[in-house]
């Protein structure tokens, strides 16, 4: 297989799952309910007064 | 620690290691001065003979005026803050945006009456364009990023910039780079590419400062003292590897000679053009972007007083922004010989990244959520927040013309110049503005900016020049498209192109007039900022922490 074959078939396979699951697990972290309380203290910083 | 009081005051390991790398570079470049084969090769490398011998004594004078101690991360346990290269910066990005936007008054005085280019090489369009897009976009855009990221993440990580010479370095040499970059292109010295234009030398140049910038901003991070790292630090990261990995791959060249200006891309033909558009719409992407967004996530909050609308959404923002942005490249080659595969696939990434920049748009507006009076009382945050509504219209545009068919009609034409200057004098121009109105007092230590009232002018006079510039565009990009495409009976072109160019010409006196405008607003804002900074009724004691101006 030419070199770009072997790019084009994992790219197309395992890069397109990689994505997928990097961006799933993202997608989970930002929505869990037990993240609510750090995600609103997150939100604060640029506020606080130092 | 070794530099104890007490101690002999000893050479840091920056300072005597910068100090040398200077040193060595001022050798190279009088050597490359002595046998470059252009002259204007030849004063570029005196540049740097004269730019690294400056640095090289401005280290030593720091030396000898700082006291023996290295400068304390915290005083009474507040950090404390490296501002210098922030305040620098500011003013930088403030000169560069000036000159930037008169050179855009100039080229578009030029389009429209052409004897303006004075048959002269130096100041013809064509040196002149990317002179413009250059100082506009990495010249003030550049410093406005380096300035807001070096302040945002030192109050959000609640630490010291990291780094005694290498945030002044960035910041420095980030400028020099301008310099060359601006005065290659006059003296004719051109890659030729799209946001691209600087040759070798600068690239590289370029990419040292670069990594050090990285560095300084990762190391930052690393020394935070608030548990999460805020959604502004992290678009801030995202725009600064970005643009590294870009400017690597796009400028992966091959000097002719170390005494020649010119050089070779490695990529070939349509692989190439391919290449330069993965950079240049990342440009757009990682610079113009989530730079930018990174100040409207930490500015329009701290401005309206309220936490961002939805902490969740910008995460899921972020990452939606950063995984499709970069397949959008190719729908600036739609009908070219890049393969049609690629173009559709540049077209669909483009349509569905609309969908995580209005989230974006929508987290930015929506912090005004219970407190949209401030709009009417606040000329600072009216700014921001109009940025964020063009951002919205641009990022609905720019899908649009990503489709084929509209592309078909859109492409080579103003249209394209339209949609840009909706997004970087609305989107770009007005979150920097905002944002620099914001760090001025905060940096200075002023109570509040000289006068709201003047910012209410910047405001409607740059607002008026934007309607006047982008609807002219499109008025004269689309029949321009139609004139293009139109056929007579017999199947000939009905219109030359020079009866195009005629027919635009009242459009372009009228983007003439926009583009004054704007600049005249810029004027303003340099007037309002220098008289903040040299008031001394507005000045506050420095132990008082800078305070948000109240919207009252």
């Amino acid at each position: 297989m030419s070199t770009y074959e072997t790019l084009a078939s994992f790219a197309q396979t395992w890069g397109l799952i990689g994505f997928v699951t990097l961006f799933g697990t993202v997608l989970v972290y930002a929505l869990k309910p037990s993240n609510r309380d750090r995600f609103e203290q997150a939100a604060r910083v640029p506020l606080e007064r130092d | 620690m070794a530099n104890a009081a007490g101690v002999g005051k000893t050479l840091t390991f920056g300072e005597g290691g910068t100090a040398a790398a200077l040193a060595a570079l001022a050798v190279l470049s009088i050597i490359i001065t002595a046998n470059a084969w252009t002259p204007e090769y030849g004063f570029h490398a005196f540049l740097f003979f004269l730019g690294s011998i400056a640095g090289v004594f401005a280290i030593f004078s720091r030396y000898h005026a700082r006291p023996a101690a290295p400068v304390a991360q915290e005083i009474d346990g507040k950090p404390n803050y490296n501002m210098g290269p922030v305040k620098f910066a500011t003013i930088a990005a403030m000169v560069w945006g000036i000159a930037g936007f008169l050179i855009g008054v100039v080229i578009a005085a030029q389009l429209t009456w052409p004897a303006l280019n004075f048959d002269l090489q130096w100041i013809n369009f064509g040196r002149m364009r990317p002179l413009h897009t250059s100082a506009v976009i990495f010249a003030f855009g550049g410093n406005v990023l380096l300035a807001t990221s070096f302040y945002v993440v030192q109050r959000t990580c609640h630490a010291r910039l990291a780094g005694s010479i290498a945030p002044w370095f960035v910041i420095l040499g980030y400028n020099f780079f301008i310099v060359i970059a601006g005065t290659g292109y006059l003296l004719g010295i051109t890659q030729g590419k799209e946001y691209a234009e600087p040759e070798w030398y600068a690239d590289l140049w370029l990419t040292v400062v670069w990594v050090v910038y990285l560095l300084v901003f990762l190391t930052t991070l690393w020394k935070r003292r608030e548990p999460h790292i805020y959604v502004a630090n992290w678009f801030y990261l995202a725009f600064i590897v970005t643009i590294a990995m870009l400017h690597l791959g796009n400028n992966a060249t091959i000097p002719v000679s170390i005494y020649s200006p010119k050089s070779y891309i490695v990529w070939s033909g349509v692989q190439d053009a391919m290449v330069q558009w993965w950079y240049g719409h990342n440009a757009v992407g990682f610079f113009l972007t989530a730079g930018f967004l990174a100040i409207m996530y930490y500015f329009v909050p701290k401005r309206a007083d309220r936490p961002v609308y939805s902490y969740r959404l910008s995460i899921v923002h972020f990452w939606a922004l950063i995984f499709l942005y970069i397949w959008a490249g190719p729908h600036h080659l739609h009908y070219t010989a890049l393969p049609d595969w690629a173009q559709t696939l540049g077209m669909v990434f483009s349509i569905i990244l609309w969908m995580p920049s209005w989230g974006g748009m929508i987290n930015g507006l929506m912090t005004l959520e219970g407190a949209w009076d401030k709009l009417r009382t606040d000329p600072v945050l009216r700014m921001m927040v109009v940025s964020v509504a063009f951002y919205g219209m641009s990022t609905f545009e720019g899908p649009l013309m990503s489709i084929k068919a509209v592309n078909s009609l859109s492409h080579y034409t103003d249209w394209t110049i339209g949609h840009v200057h909706s997004g970087a004098l609305g989107w770009v121009g007005y979150v920097s503005f905002g944002a620099i109105y914001c760090l001025v007092p905060w940096l200075w230590n002023r109570s509040r900016l000289y006068s709201l009232k003047l910012v209410n002018w910047h405001f409607w006079i740059s607002t008026i020049g934007i309607v006047l510039y982008i609807s002219a565009m499109w008025v004269a990009g689309i029949m321009q498209g139609l004139m293009w495409r139109a056929y007579t009976a017999l199947g000939f072109l009905e219109y030359s192109f020079i009866e195009t160019t005629e027919a635009m010409h009242g459009y372009y006196a009228i983007r003439t007039l926009g583009g004054l405008l704007f600049l005249t607003g810029a004027l303003i804002m340099a007037y309002n900022l220098w008289m903040t900074i040299r008031s001394s009724e507005l000045a506050e004691s420095a132990a008082a922490r800078p305070q948000m101006v109240p919207a009252e």
